[in-house]
């Protein structure tokens, strides 16, 4: 998903040469063919994140498209006043760019592990936050938010996500996207976790339970007719994110379904609103808060049971 | 008009502004009345009938709490009419508190500070970029300079040989609550903008023609930023708010408070401008009584005696 990135921002700003690429001090050997084949269109910004946010802002106020670009938390929540003043409020050209969104960098610790930027990024104004789920969905977003006017927050995992679409001819930011049809249950995925999905339904199938899946690579605006939609053809809805519980993607597909006269009965998958201080790789660490193919599939039968 | 008259203007307007708002941050208006009277009257590029025109030069307000004088030096230079700098923090107005871009000739919003010099940096960065030669000025507190993004800033300004950056600082020696040196020491000031890297310039924040010279001409054989460190009077130019803590935050009350600074003023008032608001001054300015608030220490360190560390050298 990250060289996806790369590769499909090299061709963009070779089209482009108002596109600039502003790293905070990250990107080692994943950056280099950006800073070779465009020297003139990329910065680095050192590590002093705060600075080169509202670096992004003056260079996009000057007319430039600016794509931030680092890892777990550090190019939001390090700077997020930075993000809202001088980004959002100015409706500044700044695509911020998390490369380890959820538990990539599980075993570095919790410093590492972007696990509440979902929540505090979609809660600024006019800000688009997307959250591809794979390759093909990372690559439709990168082009999308570079021709979207404004800022967004685009959520990457890391490498060696499976492709779930052979391709995606109509990606629109705002739309959640149909994998298959199903019954009873409806998942809706966002991010890298859907890796887990395909594994999940296997042990569901086995259980006689065939769920329709969306993957949802846009959190912000969140796709209100696809939830109104299965809100009222499904008995449970099942969203699934690497990613805290309170105020993330469950928290979005929740406000919906709440003001919908009646819905689904939602059951929503992510971190139960804590810090993790096990040490662990991804794999591990989403096992260990029920994130894995088998702990979706046992939080899903147990749903369907209640 | 010349800098002088602005500069008076500025003053006249903010002092009115505050009154009319129950505003905050008088003294700061004061203390940099002189540096945008400077800069709008003679040294920055702009058009104000065209206030977009790319060729201008950028100016940042980063110290945002001081917006009534931005405000002032806009209305004053044809940006919008004077009349509305009366709406300032009234419901409804355009004219926030802290400096907003919805209003023209505000080329960014600021309010929390430290954000402005890199912001400036960014748009120098983007004129580097595409061979355009107006230059970006960014005006700051030095109480502002507490904060670590602006740091991060200086070491990015020269290490990308921003030449065409210039930071004003507006070097008060006071901030929210106390001096700066009893606050978090910052001098030797002008010893830190040049280690990280600047053309420093020193002056008289005060004195038009060393401010004139300061900036109306930056280049240097470095290619370096420059930072212009204008020594300024917080209050400057009424008595009893200069160097006073006070009036951080107080603004001037009906009575001694406002007659007292509007008479101080017109004392000064240059050739060749009209007070908008009180045009013969005010005949009979009510004086302060005997318990009047004037000259007393208002620091925090004025009451504030901790053992636990010893700053003496």
């Amino acid at each position: 998903m990250r060289d996806t990135f790369v590769r499909t921002l090299i061709a963009l700003a070779k089209e482009n040469p108002n596109i600039q690429l502003v790293t905070g001090d990250l990107g080692f050997g994943v950056l280099k063919p950006f800073w070779e084949q465009l020297p003139n269109q990329f910065v680095n910004a050192g590590i002093a994140e705060q600075n080169m946010t509202s670096v992004a802002a003056g260079m996009a106020l000057e007319g430039k498209i600016v794509f931030t670009y680092s890892i777990g938390n550090f190019p939001t929540l390090r700077c997020l006043e930075q993000i809202r003043n001088d980004c959002a409020y100015h409706q500044a050209n700044v695509k911020i760019v998390c490369v380890g969104g959820g538990f990539v960098y599980g075993a570095l610790g919790m410093s590492h592990q972007a696990t509440e930027d979902i929540a505090v990024l979609r809660a600024l104004p006019g800000v688009a936050v997307l959250c591809p789920g794979d390759p093909v969905e990372a690559e439709a977003a990168t082009r999308a938010i570079a021709a979207y006017p404004g800022t967004c927050y685009l959520r990457l995992g890391r490498g060696g996500e499976k492709r779930i679409h052979d391709h995606l001819p109509q990606f629109e930011i705002g739309k959640a996207i149909l994998i298959h049809p199903g019954q009873q249950v409806a998942i809706f995925s966002t991010g890298a976790i859907f890796a887990e999905i395909q594994g999940a339904e296997e042990i569901l199938a086995a259980h006689g339970i065939y769920p329709a899946v969306y993957t949802f690579p846009t959190v912000k605006p969140i796709d209100r007719e696809v939830i109104a939609h299965c809100a009222s053809r499904f008995d449970l809805i099942v969203t699934v994110e690497e990613h805290n519980l309170s105020g993330g993607f469950g928290s979005a597909v929740a406000e919906v379904l709440a003001e919908l006269p009646a819905h689904a009965r939602l059951l929503r998958a992510g971190i139960p609103d804590t810090y993790c201080s096990i040490v662990g790789n991804q794999q591990y660490l989403r096992a260990q808060f029920g994130l894995d193919a088998v702990g979706i599939a046992r939080q899903i039968l147990a749903g369907v049971k209640t | 008009m010349t800098s002088t008259q602005l500069a008076w203007l500025i003053r006249r307007h903010g002092i009115e502004m505050t009154h009319l708002s129950g505003g905050s941050h008088i003294g700061a208006v004061l203390s940099v009345a002189d540096i945008l009277g400077v800069l709008y009257a003679g040294i920055l590029h702009y058009d104000s009938q065209n206030p977009n025109w790319d060729g201008r030069d950028r100016l940042i307000m980063s110290k945002g709490h001081a917006g009534a004088a931005v405000y002032a030096a806009l209305a004053e230079s044809g940006f919008f009419d004077p009349a509305e700098l009366k709406t300032h923090y009234a419901n409804g107005s355009r004219l926030s508190g802290h400096v907003s871009h919805h209003l023209p000739g505000v080329d960014f919003s600021t309010g929390s500070l430290g954000h402005g010099l890199s912001a400036a940096a960014g748009m120098a960065l983007a004129a580097k970029q595409d061979g355009k030669h107006h230059r970006v000025f960014a005006v700051l507190g030095d109480g502002e300079c507490d904060e670590g993004a602006v740091w991060e800033a200086a070491l990015f300004a020269n290490h990308y040989r921003l030449e065409n950056l210039v930071a004003v600082i507006d070097h008060n020696h006071m901030q929210s609550l106390d001096t700066c040196e009893n606050t978090l020491e910052l001098e030797d000031f002008g010893a830190k903008w040049r280690a990280f890297g600047w053309h420093v310039v020193t002056v008289d924040g005060h004195d038009h023609p060393a401010l004139q010279a300061a900036l109306a001409d930056t280049r240097n054989p470095g290619h370096k930023p420059t930072a212009v460190i204008a020594n300024t009077v917080k209050g400057k130019g009424v008595s009893f708010m200069e160097n006073d803590i006070l009036w951080h935050y107080r603004f001037p009350h009906d009575g001694w408070e406002y007659d007292g600074a509007v008479t101080q003023l017109h004392r000064v008032i240059p050739d060749g401008i009209t007070d908008p608001y009180t045009p013969e001054g005010i005949p009979n300015p009510v004086q302060p009584g005997p318990g009047a608030d004037i000259g007393n220490d208002h620091s925090t360190s004025a009451g504030w005696h901790p053992t636990y560390f010893d700053r003496r050298d």
